[in-house]
């Protein structure tokens, strides 16, 4: 398929969360969709219709979310760069194939526009679906979005590090910032970073599928290059044979899940809010971000000294930066949309050097600034 | 020492192969491997797809791009390839579990869509690499590792499931019959379309014992031969004699504009 970049976006725009996700893919080389029908995450692929076929890639309805998936893995493996967006129930169902393109090291990029169960609630609560739905070991890369504009901007780096790492890479939407619109700016086609695959440099005789050293993935030709790969989900040897070996199943697993953990630096990103001299951390991530941002703000001008740690990647944690701010401050809270979740983490790492709470709301409902506002002001006691 | 001649087609470090003696999937591969060699079939640019179970490790054992190990999944990913990469040849080897079982659903809608692929369905009326249990095909009466008493179940007719929904390639032969399979595989494989060839397989280990009391490979095979019946031959049966008989022959075989996505402008 030859990509049309004419038809690919920039400039300033007045847009929906759910169509800045689809314009980041397309930005991002996306040339392959495939959905199945959920709320809250339809306009992703409604809009992926109009769009792809103007762009040059191919837009697929499955006749489920499995079928979406695994089609992801075949497009892939293929030469393209997938997604597929659902919502939590239809991301149960993916959890087959999100497992499989981890054994099999497939780049591809999950869209979860979380909605609770059978509504579409403002709710974080698949923050550890996340991170263990799939079967067998891995280490998920997951991003929070929590603005129209980082639906955008982490779509393209959800792109960037599959496409790096040869791992599926999930962006963590919320109903709240899908159906959102907002101010987005889209930049010109040549001042966005885009990554791609590394192809084998070797002829196929001498190509090992699935060799690498133990913090890389290896490179991935496409069907049609004539490396004839078997990509099993069995645990398989440097040359892809399906081996019945404890030594090659425990060689596979550490470096699949060590190429995430051990690029910890590349991977995780937080970003600071009025942290320098703070007593009382939040920590969050999403769209709660925003009141946490906001109570803050208020918090100071009632002269706490409070800030806001967000979490911009969620799953590898950010166990360093959460470390040393458990240092630094006197309290951590956790700000999330579910009965606790994240939190845990969170207390995991910092609960051995500073006192922890938890800002919890799991009723379908963003927090308010006043409740945010009123646990700082509790925990300034 | 003369090699056989298709040797070349083998994938060696995934030698020798696990199918048990007499087992009728080592034959579908053959089959296959003889239709690729005499279709002239470009291994640099085919993908073998398997799912899970006996007839999934076919792909395996091929040196070409395959796909293995998720069960009933075959159909997605020879859609994924295929609407990303149309030039490329697939073929999915499915079990009647992996075909008619997990991935049913996906079945009807590749033959709806016309997708341009090629499935051959390796049916052992049974999950022979689980055991031995009751599958969708297993008839109706005969006992297997969950129908102690017998199945209480009706078996599909996957040929007529395919033809109903959609398929425009549609045949259906057994290791009895090799070189009807093999021909109907070649013609599968210069079909434009989705093409379904089913090829009725002895598994003397788990069926052969369960519900024909026979771990001979032989004998299974001669089960399988007695109650087939040519589709020319069966249209002069009654619907009675041909309870629990398989009709062999090409059902379908018609042209259809092909999937290019949900999507096209």
């Amino acid at each position: 398929m030859s990509r049309n970049k004419k038809n690919l976006m920039s400039g300033t725009h007045f847009m929906l969360g759910n169509h800045a996700i689809v314009e980041g893919a397309l930005a991002a080389g996306c040339d392959f969709f495939a959905g199945y029908p959920i709320t809250p995450a339809n306009e992703i692929s409604q809009y992926m219709s109009q769009r792809m076929p103007k762009t040059g890639g191919v837009f697929f309805q499955g006749e489920d979310e499995l079928c979406s998936v695994y089609a992801l893995s075949g497009a892939s493996l293929s030469g393209a760069k997938a997604m597929t967006a659902t919502a939590s129930a239809g991301f149960n169902y993916m959890q087959e194939g999100i497992g499989y393109a981890v054994a099999s090291e497939i780049p591809m990029v999950i869209v979860d526009v979380m909605r609770c169960r059978g509504e579409n609630y403002a709710t974080q609560s698949d923050v550890m679906q996340m991170r263990w739905g799939a079967s067998g070991d891995h280490e998920h890369i997951v991003l929070a979005p929590s603005s129209v504009q980082e639906l955008f901007d982490f779509t393209v780096r959800a792109f960037n590090l599959a496409e790096k790492y040869r791992t599926p890479v999930i962006v963590m939407s919320e109903t709240t910032i899908s159906l959102m619109r907002e101010k987005l700016v889209i930049p010109e086609a040549g001042e966005l970073e885009i990554v791609n695959r590394k192809k084998p440099d070797v002829p196929p005789e001498e190509f090992m599928p699935f060799r690498a050293p133990e913090d890389q993935a290896p490179p991935l030709p496409s069907f049609g290059d004539g490396y004839r790969i078997l990509h099993s989900l069995n645990p398989h040897d440097e040359k892809g044979g399906i081996a019945w070996d404890p030594d090659v199943f425990e060689k596979l697993y550490h470096r699949i899940t060590n190429k995430v953990r051990a690029n910890y630096d590349d991977i995780v990103r937080v970003d600071d809010f009025f942290l320098d001299d703070a007593e009382i951390a939040l920590v969050t991530y999403g769209s709660e971000t925003r009141p946490a941002r906001q109570a803050v703000r208020i918090a100071r001008e009632k002269g706490i000294k409070a800030g806001v740690l967000k979490l911009e990647t969620v799953w590898p944690v950010p166990e360093k930066h959460l470390e040393e701010l458990s240092k630094k401050v006197r309290k951590i809270l956790t700000v999330e949309m579910n009965i606790g979740k994240y939190a845990g983490e969170v207390e995991r790492v910092c609960g051995k050097n500073c006192e922890v709470g938890r800002v919890l709301k799991n009723r379908g409902e963003i927090h308010t600034t006043t409740e945010v506002l009123n646990a700082i002001e509790e925990a300034a006691k | 020492m003369k090699k056989h001649p298709l040797w070349k087609y083998l994938r060696k470090n995934a030698l020798p192969h696990f199918f048990c003696p007499g087992c009728g999937a080592a034959q579908v591969l053959n089959f296959f491997l003889k239709a690729a060699d005499e279709t002239q079939l470009d291994f640099d640019n085919f993908v073998g797809i398997g799912g899970v179970g006996c007839a999934a490790r076919i792909p395996v054992y091929m040196n070409a791009e395959s796909l293995h190990g998720v069960h009933g999944r075959t159909i997605p990913w020879a859609t994924g390839i295929k609407l990303h990469k149309p030039e490329l040849k697939v073929v999915i080897f499915a079990g009647d579990g992996d075909a008619s079982a997990i991935g049913g659903g996906h079945l009807i809608h590749a033959c709806r869509r016309n997708l341009d692929a090629v499935m051959i369905v390796v049916n052992n009326l049974t999950f022979g690499m689980t055991g031995g249990q009751m599958a969708p095909t297993t008839p109706k009466n005969m006992k297997s590792a969950t129908t102690p008493y017998g199945n209480a179940e009706e078996p599909f007719d996957i040929c007529k499931l395919a033809e109903t929904a959609g398929a425009t390639y549609v045949a259906r032969w057994t290791t009895a019959k090799p070189k009807n399979a093999k021909n109907a595989i070649k013609e599968a494989l210069d079909h434009k379309g989705f093409s379904l060839v089913e090829i009725i397989t002895q598994c003397p280990t788990n069926f052969g014992r369960r519900a024909l009391s026979t771990g001979s490979g032989v004998q299974c095979v001669e089960w399988i031969k007695n109650n087939s019946v040519t589709l020319k031959k069966a249209e002069t049966m009654t619907p009675e004699e041909l309870e629990s008989k398989f009709v062999l022959g090409t059902f379908v075989k018609k042209e259809r504009p092909v999937f290019r996505g949900s999507s096209v402008c």
